[in-house]
């Protein structure tokens, strides 16, 4: 494990080549202030601050259990449905706390799509799935729900393989072509920003790389926060990446210069694979 | 060895396949034995003439059915009194359906062999279907017309098949005279009677009032005037026809052709013959109302009132059931509570089911019902409309009997519905609520059918309950009906189950009853079986629809 581990960290240097920032100006999306999050006694996040950029990606990496869905799941208050869960801090999305008691949570996440990490599509048709998000909002139209849902398979690069199928039953569909359509199911309400749950480890190399491809394409619109566990998808698709460590955000910085030039000894070790 | 061979396993699953097949034989052996005696019963069997004499007694012809015997071992034949010669080792006695009870006073009679002289199957012998006393078994003489002879020997079969025919097209048309045209008329009066007394007890009748409900019931008994005549010239027309018969004794009888359902000569049938016979007495059955306190004729209303019970109950108790189960399953806080909630629903289905007819009967008709017809039917006291046992009642009684296994079924299969679907929906923006409506319930339907079905295969056979909340043994007219408002909640209703109770235990003529007892208990097994096939087709259906992520 620790070989494999060590063998990523010396192809990083290749995958970050070519890699610049964009030059796009940097405008904040999401602030995370003072985070804390209790599970009942325990504490699993540690007083977390970080800022998140508009039109970006940025990766959480850490080993297991260091807290990262956990965090993830805090910007669209997902942790909301854990009975046990406490949290204190803010999450400002442009500017407004999101934990604040009139923000109403419905509408908070339809700003803030999801994608988990097992793909989750309901078991109804192809259409009905990605127009799921519509028909809650009331919208009925026929007409307005086909442009859509065109839209939005063509956004997640799927319309081509499924334009002739779309009454089909979801269930029916590759796993790499689920979860691209649980992608097109949350960019149909255009979201401001979405979460990728390690969107890709249950899936095979070559589906990893189509949902690579998409996140590359989305990030032109969506503010895009991704966990991941493959250090190598971190380094090839985000911006930012975020190493967060039991509970604590370590250090965040653009991905290649905490990539090649950690600047916390935790860090290196980890990207290393000293442990983790 | 013998430890080696405990150890391979080889023992256990000869256990296991020896337990399955004590069930299938069990099973099999209800079923065929159910079947075997209940099919057989509408079979035209031969009818023998027996020349028979007992010993110190006249010589005499026993005309009928075999339809049993029994063999005695001679010690227990001489214990209860037979004189046994030292030769016979056994005493064989046939049961005899001589029928006939209006002259003989029985229906059967015990024979024995040894005393037997000679048995021959006459081809004239004829057995008569009537409407009162049972069957007759004689030999056809003549046909009357207005008491004058107008067919004998020979003619007189043809000529008697097709006067039958004749009173029956009269009787049909009796029938339907009186319970569909008269009986709407004696419904209208009756509303009209109420109406009447509603106004007086509010004080309103005035003379508008009541000229207005004088018209009404002056055309009503014009019209009851006038079908009173149809039925008076009918009756005379069924009245005018009649067969004369001999009997076993030797001496005639004569039977008004208004009381034969049908007659036939079993011994002279073909193959053919006997299956079109057989037919027709299969639907008889199947579509017929009861005749002769339920011991002949058909068991529809029985029918009717079996499916028609479960459906109201299916109606009343899924909704109830899924609502109880998705509040203790999504919104109630799991707890101290919950638990004892679900303890409390799962004894629910362990108390006996007399005591949920006891709480029917207490609760439902007495305190609901007898309040009900104190706020809405004032004008019927003191008739009860619903303070009395009734198809609503007996409904209501068995989705509380069977609300348990809705509730759990369905509480299991919310259970089973991954959390990352409904994380899904949420995180789509929708609320709860939505979440439940668009993708949890629609995936718990599977569950929820698989509670009704045994909820319905639950109350389907139940009797003990419904005894004391609405079936009884001969109701008068269906719960459903052209009357306005066509569903009547408030009748009282026939049900397979209590048929079986009814016709095999309270019957006056038990021996003549027990194949029918048979056939209805067949019925009321593919009744049920029908009932759940139905729901379980739909369950599948839904199971493919919602192939939940299982894989």
């Amino acid at each position: 494990m620790t070989a494999n581990v060590r063998s990523h960290s010396i192809d990083m240097s290749s995958v970050l080549r070519g890699k610049e920032v964009s030059q796009q100006p940097n405008e904040t999306c999401i602030k995370v202030e003072n985070l804390n999050l209790f599970y009942g006694e325990k504490q699993a996040l540690h007083g977390i601050n970080m800022e998140m950029q508009k039109k970006k990606v940025t990766a959480y990496i850490g080993p297991s259990g260091c807290g990262k869905s956990t965090l993830l799941r805090c910007i669209n208050r997902m942790n909301d449905l854990v009975d046990s869960a406490r949290i204190d801090g803010k999450i400002l999305l442009d500017g407004e706390n999101i934990y604040d008691k009139d923000v109403k949570v419905a509408a908070l996440r339809r700003r803030v799509g999801m994608v988990f990490q097992k793909p989750n599509p309901f078991p109804k048709s192809i259409f009905e799935n990605v127009a799921y998000g519509l028909r809650i909002q009331g919208v009925n139209d026929k007409r307005i729900l086909e442009e859509t849902v065109e839209k939005a398979l063509r956004g997640a690069a799927l319309w081509d393989e499924m334009k002739d199928r779309l009454n089909d039953n979801a269930l029916g569909m590759s796993g790499g072509q689920q979860q691209r359509l649980v992608i097109a199911r949350a960019i149909a309400i255009e979201p401001e920003v979405l979460l990728l749950d390690e969107p890709a480890s249950a899936l095979d190399p070559i589906s990893t790389l189509k949902i690579e491809e998409l996140i590359n394409e989305l990030k032109e619109k969506y503010t895009i926060v991704i966990v991941t566990h493959n250090m190598q998808q971190a380094a090839r698709v985000s911006d930012y990446t975020a190493f967060m460590y039991m509970g604590e955000l370590i250090e965040i910085g653009t991905t290649s210069e905490l990539f090649t030039n950690p600047g916390k000894k935790q860090t290196e070790d980890y990207i290393t694979g000293r442990y983790g | 060895m013998i430890r080696l061979w405990f150890k391979s396993g080889v023992p256990w699953i000869w256990l296991n396949a020896a337990a399955v097949s004590t069930c299938l034989i069990m099973i099999v052996g209800v079923l065929g034995l159910v079947a075997v005696r209940g099919v057989g019963h509408f079979w035209p069997h031969q009818v023998a003439q027996f020349s028979y004499q007992d010993e110190g007694k006249q010589p005499q012809v026993i005309i009928g059915e075999k339809v049993e015997t029994s063999i005695t071992p001679t010690a227990m034949a001489k214990s209860t009194g037979f004189i046994m010669a030292d030769d016979e080792d056994t005493l064989v006695q046939y049961l005899i359906k001589t029928g006939n009870r209006d002259v003989t006073g029985t229906d059967f009679r015990w024979i024995q062999k040894r005393n037997i002289k000679e048995q021959s199957e006459p081809a004239d012998m004829m057995v008569i279907e009537r409407r009162e006393w049972g069957n007759f078994y004689g030999q056809l003489l003549e046909v009357k017309e207005n008491g004058k002879t107008i067919a004998t020997g020979e003619q007189a079969w043809p000529v008697l098949q097709t006067k039958i025919d004749e009173a029956l097209a009269i009787f049909k048309q009796i029938t339907h005279l009186e319970k569909k045209e008269i009986g709407a008329i004696n419904y209208g009066l009756e509303r009209l009677r109420l109406k009447q007394r509603k106004l007086e007890l509010k004080n309103s009748l005035d003379d508008a009032a009541k000229q207005e409900i004088a018209a009404e019931k002056a055309s009503y008994d014009a019209e009851y005037k006038q079908y009173q005549v149809q039925l008076a010239e009918l009756y005379q027309k069924i009245r005018r026809d009649s067969l004369v018969a001999k009997t076993e004794s030797g001496s005639t009888k004569e039977i008004p052709l208004a009381k034969v359902v049908r007659a036939f000569q079993p011994n002279t049938m073909s193959l053919f013959d006997k299956i079109a016979h057989y037919g027709t007495k299969v639907v008889e059955f199947l579509t017929d109302d009861p005749r002769e306190a339920n011991t002949e004729g058909g068991i529809f209303p029985a029918i009717f009132g079996t499916v028609m019970m479960v459906m109201m109950m299916s109606v009343i108790v899924t909704p109830f059931g899924v609502i109880a189960a998705v509040y203790l399953r999504e919104y109630a806080k799991q707890g101290f509570t919950t638990r004892l909630i679900r303890i409390a629903v799962n004894n629910l289905a362990g108390v006996p089911s007399v005591v949920y007819g006891v709480f029917g009967l207490g609760f439902f008709v007495y305190i609901l019902g007898g309040n009900i017809d104190q706020l809405f039917f004032p004008e019927a006291a003191p008739a009860p409309v619903f303070g009395t046992p009734g198809l609503l009642w007996a409904s209501i009684t068995l989705a509380l009997l069977t609300l348990p296994v809705v509730i759990v079924s369905t509480e299991e299969g919310l259970a089973r519905i991954p959390s990352s679907i409904r994380e899904g929906s949420l995180a789509l923006g929708a609320t709860k609520l939505e979440t439940l409506w668009l993708t949890v319930l629609p995936m718990a339907s599977p569950a929820m059918m698989t509670g009704l079905i045994l909820a319905v295969a639950r109350a389907a056979g139940e009797v003990a309950p419904l005894m004391l909340v609405g079936v009884v043994k001969l109701a008068p007219t269906l719960p459903l009906d052209g009357n306005f408002p066509f569903l009547h909640l408030d009748r009282k209703f026939m049900h397979l189950g209590f048929h079986i109770y009814d016709v095999g235990f309270q019957s006056p003529n038990v021996e003549a009853a027990r194949p029918l007892v048979y056939a209805t208990a067949l019925l009321l097994v593919l009744v049920i079986i029908g009932l759940n096939l139905a729901a379980i087709i739909i369950r599948n259906n839904l199971r493919e629809k919602y192939r939940a992520l299982e894989g």
